[in-house]
């Protein structure tokens, strides 16, 4: 079972030497000749003021946490998928159960307008 | 084979360790999450050399795919995060590495001295941690353990939004052009004035 | 295991990659092609052409991916002063690797070696032997598709990031926002497939769906999949990351030459690794009528081997063949589809995307609790219980006539100001 993942592991590193090899064929063919203009920031053609953190929107940070909190529920469903064929109703009732107490948190999620872009 | 097991655990136990020195020890915040998110990485891997499959792909899944992100998320909601000139270690560290070493103590010790290893029989085949067991395992022995889960995650998820709204409402809210409009025209019907051009602070 | 098979390991591998970077280099082409005759254009035609007689020319542009591959190894490589140098540089590298092994566990096909060595009956599981056509055949391949197309995103955040660039920047954040809201609603999708099959492994869906493709009892997934994965790989219409109104390039403002091809390249490979997903979950993977029955023929008159080699072959032909269509659908969608506004983004993957996700996992499950043992059953079920979910949430969100009061703000406004 593991030599599988050895096979992955061999194809990571060919998978790996396709980005870097072109990184350095590309690094002895083409020209540099770095002028201070094109080294700087582009800012559509403005020069760049301020720092790149910007105020960014809470939303973002609700939005991940709400993931974090879906996914793990999610991570919890697969066992119960590949298994619940042989556990029958008792085991559909259970999941019922665990994703009810869940839905109720998309709902207040939702009702509290955290899923809202605003 | 078992040679070849042993060296890659190491390389694997000694990464590890490097990353999480690199994740205390960086100035930069974003390279600490990077180093972070190695170290997650390389803790799949371990799972996978104990055959634990699903546990190896849900730490991906859960850790990296998710929490790494959430991490980043905080550190892009907080302004100022370089880290350069930020003192890294609090002045009485060595209370708090007495204190680390005493919880690994009490941890380890009694794992290493009262735990009988099951040891396997060689060339005995071994699937406890098959997907299909670990489900059947939900239904039947942690049955209350997993109901109590979702009970867990849900007051994460409430909390969470109840946190998160208390520091919305001390921001300004981006008024949408229709409610911009209609500031305006019952400023103008009250004051009867010209309207004055408003500068909104935008956020993205 | 011998030398030998580590010599096949390792040349099976980088084929593959290889493999993996022509199709994008062609898929490129491709879409081009076809985004000009969707905008009644010619299209690239002029690198590399067979000369007919008469004057005429034909495959028209088919050495276009190379001369673009060739004029960017020769472009300049600007590193802009204030970026996070390391961090820079590893990006590209960041968010190709996880587009290539995506691949691995991905059956391309069905093709026995070793072992008894027999045609696959019910599907491609050789005793003793293995399929040649898949690299690695894990037990949770699924859970490892996913994984692998969620560390995916960071590629795009840190490329972001280190650039020291607002409009990458944000680029990387709207990303990583993007992606994680979609990963719910295409995992739940998958996990439709998984109750189906009950297995994670990629080799064991494909086999359990001889005869009898997935789309039918998970027509409802396999819309999801369609939009989620569309939505995971930033692909048009969900392309808010490099927007070119608001961000310029987006994450990849500041990458030129080799660097922004890598990026180009894990887009393109993340695109068709998921269309390919889509083929191994619902479309039946390999699977193609007719195919065993001509294998058999063939293994009858001129030898087993002879009649693997044809049924291996035939089968990735198969393969590929669906995953051209559903690119074509992919392109499809980019000429037809404009680009979405963030909000209408986070409403389709939240409250659209995620409850219909969860409704069809509820379905397939009592449908497969209350009815075992008449898949066919069943599975007419699902897809008209499914069509007219669809068809109920498009007229529900679909649109509509804007509100009288939206329509009379612009002359409200010039009111106001006068």
């Amino acid at each position: 079972m593991l030599a599988h993942y050895a096979f992955i592991g061999v194809f990571f590193i060919a998978a790996a030497s396709f980005p870097i090899l072109p990184l350095i064929g590309a690094y002895f063919l083409r020209p540099s000749r770095p002028t201070e203009v094109k080294l700087d920031t582009y800012e559509c053609g403005l020069e760049a003021i301020g720092d790149i953190w910007v105020q960014f929107k809470v939303q973002y940070y609700l939005y991940a946490l709400a993931f974090v909190v879906f996914d793990i529920e999610v991570v919890f469903l697969y066992p119960w998928a590949v298994a619940f064929n042989q556990l029958g109703l008792f085991a559909l009732v259970e999941m019922a159960i665990f994703l009810f107490i869940l839905i109720g948190g998309l709902v207040y999620a939702w009702r509290k307008g955290a899923l809202e872009w605003v | 084979m078992n040679i070849l097991i042993m060296v890659i655990f190491v390389v694997l136990a000694a990464f590890t360790l490097a990353a999480g020195v690199m994740v205390v020890t960086v100035k930069n915040i974003i390279h600490a999450a990077l180093w972070l998110i190695a170290s997650f990485f390389s803790v799949a891997a371990m799972y996978l050399l104990m055959e634990a499959e699903f546990i190896a792909i849900v730490q991906v899944l859960v850790y990296v795919g998710a929490i790494s992100i959430l991490v980043l998320f905080a550190i892009m909601l907080t302004r100022h995060v370089t880290g350069e000139g930020v003192r890294q270690l609090y002045k009485r560290w060595w209370i708090a590495l007495i204190v680390a070493a005493a919880l690994f103590g009490v941890l380890i010790v009694p794992t290493v001295f009262n735990y009988e290893w099951a040891v396997q029989p060689s060339g005995a085949q071994i699937s406890i941690a098959s997907t299909v067991e670990i489900g059947t395992a939900f239904m039947r022995e942690y049955l209350l353990p997993f109901e109590v889960a979702s009970v867990l995650l849900l007051v994460a998820l409430i909390g969470a939004i109840v946190i998160a709204f208390e520091e919305r409402s001390t921001r300004r809210r981006v008024l949408t052009l229709a409610e911009e409009v209609e500031q305006r025209r019952q400023r103008n019907e009250s004051l009867r004035l010209a309207p004055t051009t408003h500068a909104s602070e935008t956020s993205e | 295991m011998s030398f030998l098979d580590i010599i096949i390991l390792i040349v099976k591998a980088l084929v593959l990659a290889l493999a993996a970077t022509t199709l994008f280099a062609y898929f490129t082409l491709f879409e081009r092609i076809l985004l000009a005759r969707f905008q009644h254009r010619v299209g690239p035609n002029r690198a590399g052409y067979i000369p007919l007689p008469g004057g005429r020319k034909l495959l028209g542009g088919f050495l276009q991916p190379v001369a673009d591959a060739v004029k960017l190894f020769f472009k300049e490589d600007v590193t802009p002063a204030l970026a996070d140098k390391w961090v820079y540089l590893i990006s590209p590298a960041f968010a190709t690797i996880p587009a290539l092994i995506i691949w691995a566990t991905i059956p391309l096909g069905c093709w026995p070696v070793g072992g008894d060595g027999a045609l696959p009956v019910g599907g491609c599981a050789p005793v003793g032997g293995s399929n040649f056509l898949q690299l690695a055949e894990i037990s949770v391949g699924i859970l490892y598709l996913l994984a692998v197309t969620s560390i995916g995103v960071y590629g795009i955040a840190i490329a972001g990031w280190s650039s020291n660039n607002k409009y990458s920047m944000l680029g990387g954040v709207r990303a990583s926002a993007q992606v994680i809201s979609y990963e719910l609603a295409l995992g739940l999708a998958v996990l439709g497939v998984v109750m189906q099959a009950e297995s994670f492994s990629t080799a064991e869906i494909v086999n359990r769906q001889w005869g009898w493709w997935f789309i039918i009892p998970q027509f409802l997934g396999f819309i999801i999949f369609l939009l989620a994965s569309t939505a995971e790989v930033v692909r048009a219409p969900f392309d808010l990351v490099e927007a070119e109104q608001e961000l310029v390039g987006g994450y990849n403002t500041e990458f030129g030459s080799m660097k922004f091809a890598l990026f180009f390249m894990s887009e393109y490979i993340k695109l068709v690794a998921m269309n390919a997903i889509a083929v191994t979950l619902f479309l039946g993977g390999w699977h193609f009528p007719g195919l065993y029955t001509l294998a058999q023929f063939v293994s009858a008159n001129a030898g087993q081997w002879a009649g693997n080699a044809v049924f291996g072959l035939l089968s990735l032909g198969a393969f590929l063949l669906k995953v051209t269509l559903l690119s074509f659908l992919s392109v499809w969608i980019r000429a037809t589809v404009p680009r979405v506004r963030y909000d209408q983004l986070m409403h389709l993957g939240w409250k659209v995307l995620l409850p219909m996700a969860l409704f069809n996992v509820a379905l397939t499950a009592v449908l497969n609790v209350l009815i075992p043992d008449n898949r066919v059953l069943s599975g007419v079920i699902a897809l008209v219980v499914g069509a007219l979910v669809i068809v109920g949430v498009a007229a529900v969100n679909g649109p509509r006539k804007p509100p009288a009061s939206q329509v009379t703000l612009v002359k409200k406004s010039a009111e106001v100001v006068q």
